[in-house]
């Protein structure tokens, strides 16, 4: 057993190895240690079928049960991302339909729905989460046309989650007085709840599936650039038979949005998106009884550690940043890496980089898709100029964009510092900053140095360190040897300027009830 | 020559598995379908290792090899024969003037149970027949054991021995177990002189998988950029389907990419695939399945 290995061996005896080519080989310049990934092997176009998915020229407003125009008669387009073509017309919904959709949430939450035994409740979700799993393949090609996400993400991430919180909170409707013993759980009311872009079905999925198993009834606005699944989810409620009033969905801008926050008769505010709007909301229902929810931006550190498997953590940081085209409010968009380990890390992420496919989201082997927005691009090539001009260095793959569209090459930054504005504000794109540290507690002070605080990553072999950082990292989410994972039981939500509030487990309950 | 590196690395099993995963869900159509599916069958070890080998079925296996189907499928040759050393000889006839290698299989395979003695006996056995290639089989008794020098030295001999034929080491990643067990003995098998390093002998199950492949792959890149040698692979046993060696090529398209796409760095160890892949590819070029009675058995 404790034989002495040869001399040539001392690698296994320390931990700490020698790498060296056999006796016989001759030498490599460094020069000439380079793959190569040019495409001696590429795959052809593998796109998923779309005609067959039924997208109306025109969505109305869904209030009362009934798809209604709406009472200004205007109609914005919904565009393509990946293609720039005009998909359909969305109803530009106002403060009367508001009103219109608060009315008829109130009464569906008097009459029906706040009054109803949860264990019927609970028959209604379940039915939801069945026909969500029925409909998922077209839902998701709806939803790659309309975001710009890719089919991959769609189909495998977004959709089955869709129906996994409808599930979930399908099964808490009828045990909520079990959830908090010795209480008496009660639901609010009507609930306003704005939903972002980057995850339509999702986000929506997320406020309705617990606002409705609480007992709540709702009024949902999605955002102006994916309001089409929102509509079809509109009809998986309708087919479902679900009272009317109990979800109205109005589509519109931020006009809407202010009509549902400022609404009197609104008991309870959910909010996602940017922090700047989220203070806006927060100043707003300052002094009235509504109660507020908000989850917003982020600027997660994903914190590399000498001692991480090193092929396995390139895949965190991919999963961390270019998921979603890094429209990802927990996103690891910076990237702490120990410095003893800079140089393997850097070179192993170029090469993963290089293999990355971006293009038509509905090609089933894209691995990054369009841009949600012409806005949104603008503004990550604004950061990436920002970046650029304070020294940091930009690595991008040799990737052709499609010409149509808005797309935007997987890339990440080196030479960053804390004081970099890439280092401190949210790009919400396909762009990661790479930083260094020396000692795990540099890491840590460096990370919970942000006004943000809704997630974090790490990457280590030893448990005992995952425990010491994990337990003293100020944000709401910390994955260790993972990235952006999500389970409906498990609670989602942000410390100081990422908001407030959980969303998903036993604690995003309490988001919709109040107790006697 | 030689390079500090932080350590040999560990492997983490949950996101290795989830990666290898990735793999699978890639979709390979039309043109890129037919073009992997013809590099997979000039990657192709085909193997007989059973007691009852004759040298009347390794002529049907080498025939095989040469003339694997109907010259419209375009269809080439596959890299190699892999045989017992004793049907080495034979195996080389069958083959003259053909560029399929023959491949042995030695040092005592599959168990590596007896002495180093009798592990180079069997080896110089395959060598005076002619072997183009060796596999060989590591200690996997001394390796769990945490005698690594042994392993390493008894590698270097053989490797020593073999002079400049090629020299594949199977590490028998089903006995290893753990991911870290695999990789560290794949930097164990480059370090001490192995050519390829190769999954499984295909009488131990689990034989190869996807993440165990992909763990060798990453040791592999690792060496690369360490040392600048480029080391083959060869996953072996349990590929039966195309679809599953496409997934396999798959990976090796995103891991050490264009360089290692040739049968000198990639091979397959199989034999029932080889009619799956036929099969495939004249369903591609004809339109159509076929009856598997028009291709010969291997």
């Amino acid at each position: 057993m404790s034989k002495t290995p040869s001399k040539k061996t001392k690698i296994f005896t320390t931990g700490v190895a020698t790498l060296s080519a056999p006796a016989h080989a001759p030498a490599v310049p460094v020069r000439d240690r380079t793959l190569r990934f040019n495409g001696r092997w590429n795959y052809s176009p593998a796109p998923e079928a779309h005609t067959d998915v039924k997208l109306r020229p025109r969505y109305d407003l869904f209030i009362d049960g009934k798809f209604v125009r709406p009472s200004s008669g205007k109609y914005f387009p919904s565009i393509n991302p990946a293609t720039e073509k005009q998909l359909a017309e969305v109803a530009q919904g106002n403060a009367a339909d508001v009103d219109k959709a608060v009315k008829a949430a109130r009464r569906a939450y008097e009459k029906t729905w706040g009054k109803m035994p949860g264990r019927e409740r609970a028959k209604y979700l379940f039915r939801i989460a069945r026909l969500l799993q029925e409909k998922m393949r077209d839902l998701a090609v709806l939803e790659s046309l309309d975001g710009g996400k890719t089919i991959r993400e769609s189909r495998n991430i977004d959709l089955p989650l869709v129906a996994a919180h409808f599930f979930y909170h399908a099964g808490w409707a009828d045990k909520l007085d079990y959830a908090f013993p010795g209480r008496r759980p009660r639901p609010l009311g009507v609930a306003g709840q704005i939903i972002p872009w980057n995850f339509p079905l999702l986000m929506a999925a997320w406020k309705l599936a617990p606002a409705l198993a609480c007992g709540n009834t709702c009024v949902l606005k999605p955002a102006e650039t994916t309001s089409i699944t929102a509509m079809h989810l509109a009809e998986i409620f309708a087919e479902a038979g679900l009272p009317d009033g109990v979800v109205n969905i109005v589509s519109g801008f931020g006009d809407t949005g202010a009509a549902i926050v400022n609404h009197p008769d609104i008991d309870k505010l959910a909010f996602t998106g940017s922090t700047e709007v989220g203070k806006l909301i927060a100043r707003s229902v300052a002094g009235t009884r509504k109660k507020l929810t908000l989850e917003l931006g982020g600027k997660a550190a994903n914190i590399i550690c000498e001692d991480a498997p090193i092929d396995q953590a390139i895949e965190g940081i991919i999963q961390g940043i270019y998921f979603n085209q890094g429209h990802v409010c927990c996103a690891g968009s910076r990237l702490f890496v120990q410095e003893s380990v800079v140089e393997p890390v850097i070179r192993r992420l170029r090469n993963r980089l290089s293999v990355l496919r971006v293009g038509d989201p509905l090609d089933k082997n894209t691995d990054i898709g369009a841009i949600n927005s012409r806005q949104q691009l603008d503004r990550i090539e604004e950061m990436v100029a920002s970046g650029k001009k304070e020294g940091a260095e930009l690595f991008q793959p040799a990737c052709k964009l499609p010409a149509r569209g808005f797309f935007y090459a997987p890339s990440f930054f080196t030479g960053v510092t804390d004081s970099h504005r890439i280092a401190q504000e949210e790009i919400f794109g396909p762009v990661l900053s790479v930083m260094t540290f020396r000692t795990p507690e540099e890491a840590l002070e460096r990370a919970n140095h942000t006004p943000y605080g809704l997630s974090a990553g790490i990457w280590t072999d030893k448990g005992s360190k995952v425990f010491q950082l994990a337990t003293q990292l100020r944000a709401g989410v910390v994955w260790a040897e993972t990235y952006n994972k999500f389970d409906p039981a498990s609670p989602f939500g942000g410390y100081k300027e990422s908001g407030f509030g959980r969303e998903g487990g036993k604690q995003g309950l309490l988001s919709y009830l109040k107790f006697d | 020559m030689t390079r500090q590196s932080p350590s040999f690395g560990r492997v983490d099993q949950i996101m290795v598995e989830e990666r290898a995963a990735t793999f699978t869900k890639r979709s390979i159509k039309a043109e890129s379908k037919l073009q992997g599916l013809r590099l997979v069958f000039s990657m192709l070890d085909l193997t007989t290792l059973e007691g009852r080998d004759t040298p009347g079925k390794v002529m049907t296996l080498c025939h095989k090899a040469m003339h694997p189907a109907p010259e419209r499928y375009g269809v080439g040759p596959v890299a190699a024969v892999c045989v017992y050393p004793n049907l080495v000889r034979p195996a080389k006839a069958f083959l003259r003037g053909s560029p399929v290698h023959v491949a042995a299989v030695a040092t005592y395979f599959p168990s590596g149970q007896s002495s180093l003695k009798t592990k180079l006996e069997d080896t110089k056995v395959a060598l005076e027949a002619g072997a183009d290639e060796i596999d060989m089989v590591i200690d996997r008794a001394a390796f769990l054991r945490g005698e690594y020098g042994k392993v390493h030295d008894e590698i270097a001999a053989t490797k020593q021995l073999c002079g400049t034929v090629h020299l594949k080491v199977i590490l028998e990643t089903g006995e290893l177990v753990t991911y870290d067990n695999v990789r560290a003995a794949s930097m164990l098998a480059m370090q001490a002189g192995g050519d390829f390093i190769k999954t499984s002998t295909g009488k131990v199950s689990p034989a190869a998988t996807l993440p165990v492949t992909l763990v060798m792959l990453d040791a592999i890149r690792e060496f690369f950029f360490a040392t600048g040698i480029r080391i083959g692979m060869k996953p072996a046993g349990g590929i039966r389907t195309a679809k599953q060696a496409l997934q396999y090529l798959v990976m090796v398209n995103e891991t050490l990419g264009d360089d290692w796409l040739t049968p000198d760095m990639f091979r397959l160890g199989a034999s029932t695939l080889a009619n799956d892949l036929l099969l495939q590819i004249a369903k591609c070029v004809d339109g159509c399945y076929q009856s598997g009675d028009y291709f010969s058995l291997p």
